[in-house]
């Protein structure tokens, strides 16, 4: 056994962490927060220069990465710093989906994306669907040899943004069938696709995009007819180990902020942090930490295992992540009091990104659901 | 023992009912639901209606214009408001400033004051916290001098967290006249005009992107020495003195059982794997765990009502039902999060008014995630929930 991280990967952490540290500061961060993008060019060129988007790749696809570790190295750092862009809707979720189906010609798009130059969304979600991933109700009906979408795709990430949606539309099957849904990559100005957008609570920006008669050629299907779920399951997957590793950092960034100020702030003549009641919560949210970090190995260790043990490994680090965020979300707002609810402290920016990762990609309950489920499977 | 209402109670729960049932708008109910903020307007007409009824001041014995209810009925009241979803009056002039100036204040302060607290002619906020001095209170700085003159007092300093200070007129403030005795013994309570020259409101964005308080600065600013309540050097006892009355209502009992009624609402209409969440076994239990613990607050609260109506002061119960109660309504704001699903996600506060549209959200959740982090304060404000817990170990264990 080996905890360590291989040269490259601590390379790769060091220089992320230092470019972060240098340029996304807490007032650069609420600058692009109160911008109508919600996200910065610059920044995104930056990181694309440094090779974080590569590393989300392997090297077959193009990349010098895309394993679970070289996701989780990744992110744990953009979520130490905040960082709101979409990198995971663009290079996980869409570009990864492209990377993984796509044809040679469909490939290609894998070195825009790896050079910062193509921004991409994932429209998968629907109203009604909530955490389920195969309860599409969008249509995919072919005509004249091509494609016609129809159907609402709820709280799309980046969708304003994106150059292509990849979207998924069911071909055949029912609602909750796993069979039947199919991905198509479409050029945001194809004509019946409206998105209307807005910004997200804990910072970027997502939309409501709806299909009306939208009409692809047949050559814009990534992948088979109808066979697209394990490729989605596989790609929620890698965007788990994404996102609770980015809460992870998110998460060691606010227990700093809780232990500097509990050392500085002072009532009653002494540091806060000396009074038991709070010490001790404050050991509660370490003890926890360490549960946070195993469990993210465990799944960025896991991605390339089997379905079975890959899938039981993200819902078990989903449910845990999802309770510890709860936890050092709510516990580090409170031990530090007023400051802690105000715009500009960086910590409530850090709270919201920790405790609004429940609501993608399942939340605690769903994902303890489907651990029971897949057990039992 | 009878758990339930005598008939005049019952009697008065109606005409309450009634009342509400006429003057709470759609509008402004959803707007209180949180669609959208409570504009300056909608609180001044809120505070008129209640007025015009004589309800506005519940606490305040009748020789002063009050409604004089006893405790039952102030509970009645704000149980029935809250599940009206009418809007709360702001409570700085009339339940908090006014007690103190009853009890302690001048005949001409009650003569001068007392009506305009009524009439709506001063909205006042509260200057109590400071940026060094927020849990360990008698530790504030603000200094108020008298001049050579004895005719004015000079106030230099910083208030912070006053809540809508941004539309008070008048604030009264903890102010430090003597540094050189014990922290508690050198306040004093001084009533200040905000238009008095050197003062400065700054607003403080809160994370939810609302803009509810304010910092106030003070710079060589002057205050009559009549607006001195009670002695000088005497402002702590004011202080704790109205401390409880900001704590009467601390359970939030109704606040709880109307937001409980919003989750429920949202989750018959979330659907997960094709039926309502509320179906969810799992959900349902979590939903019916916090219905069970309010159901043992709500009589929890209403036993020390009663003992409160039978002339009895609460005494460390009003610490235990601060920390209870919080912890019950913040346990609601994270269900109704959830129940949201990814419809939790928009920032809502697009939906203030002022906004082009609403958000595209087919629940109709508005903003249950911006709610819940707002919410995130009950435990902090008012002594925090840590320092709740001090109170009730001290005053227990006699140590």
């Amino acid at each position: 056994m080996n905890f360590d991280l291989t040269e490259e990967r601590q390379m790769l952490q060091d220089s992320l962490r230092r470019f972060l540290r240098d340029r996304y500061d807490t007032a650069t961060r609420n600058k692009i927060l109160e911008s109508d993008s919600g996200m910065s060019a610059d920044i995104w060129a930056g990181l694309a220069e440094l090779g974080v988007i590569g590393a989300l790749f392997t090297e077959e696809q193009g990349g010098f990465g895309g394993k679970g570790f070289d996701i989780a190295v990744v992110f744990e750092e953009l979520g130490r710093a905040g960082v709101v862009e979409p990198f995971l809707d663009t290079a996980i979720l869409a570009g990864g989906l492209i990377a993984d189906l796509g044809n040679a010609d469909q490939q290609a798009h894998v070195e825009e994306i790896i050079a910062g130059s193509l921004q991409l969304a994932f429209a998968h979600g629907e109203p009604a669907s909530r955490y389920d991933l195969t309860r599409v109700s969008s249509s995919a009906v072919e005509k004249g040899g091509d494609i016609v979408l129809n159907g609402r795709k709820a709280v799309v990430v980046n969708a304003e943004a994106a150059d292509m949606l990849v979207v998924s539309a069911r071909e055949s099957g029912g609602q909750g069938d796993a069979d039947g849904i199919s991905l198509f990559l479409v050029p945001k100005d194809t004509k019946g696709l409206t998105i209307q957008g807005y910004a997200l609570l804990a910072g970027g920006r997502a939309a409501e995009v709806t299909l009306d008669d939208v009409t692809v050629p047949a050559s814009a299907r990534l992948g088979a007819a109808g066979k697209a779920s394990d490729a989605i399951e596989a790609r929620i997957a890698a965007a788990n180990v994404a996102q609770t590793a980015e809460t992870l950092g998110a998460m060691e960034t606010a227990v700093r902020l809780t232990k500097d100020y509990l050392g500085t702030r002072k009532q009653f003549g002494r540091p806060i942090g000396t009074f038991q009641a709070l010490a001790h919560r404050f050991s509660d949210l370490l003890i926890e930490m360490e549960q946070a970090r195993s469990a993210v190995i465990l799944i960025a260790g896991n991605l390339e295992a089997d379905r079975g043990t890959r899938e039981r490994n993200v819902s078990a680090t989903k449910n845990l992540i999802g309770r510890v965020g709860r936890l050092v979300g709510e516990e580090s707002i409170q031990l530090h009091g007023g400051i802690a609810m105000t715009q500009e402290y960086e910590l409530a920016h850090i709270a919201k990104r920790i405790v609004m990762a429940d609501h993608r990609f399942g939340d605690v309950d769903h994902h303890l659901e489907r651990f029971i489920a897949l057990a039992a499977a | 023992m009878d758990l339930s209402y005598s008939d005049q109670e019952k009697a008065f729960r109606d005409e309450v009912r009634a009342f509400l049932e006429e003057k709470v708008t759609p509008d402004l109910r959803d707007k209180v639901r949180g669609k959208a903020e409570l504009t300056k307007a909608d609180m001044v007409g809120w505070h008129a209606t209640l007025n015009e009824r004589g309800w506005l001041a519940p606490n305040w014995p009748k020789k002063f214009g009050g409604a004089e209810w006893n405790a039952v009925q102030k509970h009645i009241f704000e149980e029935e408001s809250a599940l009206a979803s009418s809007p709360r009056i702001v409570p700085f002039g009339l339940g908090m400033l006014a007690p103190v100036l009853q009890k302690f204040g001048s005949q001409e302060q009650n003569d001068y004051w007392l009506p305009r607290i009524l009439s709506g002619a001063d909205w006042w906020c509260q200057g109590y916290s400071e940026p060094g001095a927020g849990s360990d209170l008698a530790s504030l700085k603000t200094t108020a001098i008298k001049n050579d003159a004895g005719t004015h007092y000079v106030v230099n300093g910083q208030k912070t967290w006053t809540t809508l200070g941004q539309h008070a007129n008048m604030i009264f403030c903890l102010v430090r006249t003597d540094k050189d005795v014990k922290q508690q013994e050198g306040i004093s309570f001084l009533l200040i005009d905000m238009d008095t020259p050197g003062i400065e409101v700054r607003p403080i964005i809160l994370l939810d992107g609302t803009h509810e308080v304010n910092e106030v600065w003070f710079a060589d600013v002057e205050v009559p020495v009549e607006n001195l309540v009670g002695e000088e050097n005497k402002g702590w006892t004011y202080a704790k003195y109205l401390l409880t009355h900001e704590r009467t209502n601390i359970a939030g009992v109704g606040f709880s059982q109307a937001g409980l009624a919003s989750v429920k609402r949202l989750a018959r209409a979330e659907m997960s794997n094709g039926k309502p969440l509320i179906e969810n076994p799992h959900f349902a239990a979590r939903v019916a765990q916090v219905e069970i613990d309010l159901m043992a607050m709500a009589t929890t609260n209403m036993r020390i009502v009663s003992k409160a109506a039978a002339g009895q002061a609460p005494g460390v119960e009003s610490s235990m039902l601060k920390v209870k109660g919080t912890i019950i309504r913040q346990e609601i704001n994270d269900l109704a999060r959830r129940a949201a699903g990814v419809y939790a996600m928009p920032f809502a506060s697009e939906a203030v008014e002022g906004a082009n549209e609403a958000l595209p959200d087919p629940l109709d959740a508005g903003p249950v995630a911006a709610k819940y982090f707002n919410n995130r304060k009950l435990s902090i404000f008012g002594g925090s929930n840590e320092i709740q817990r001090g109170i009730i170990a001290k005053v227990t264990m006699g140590s």
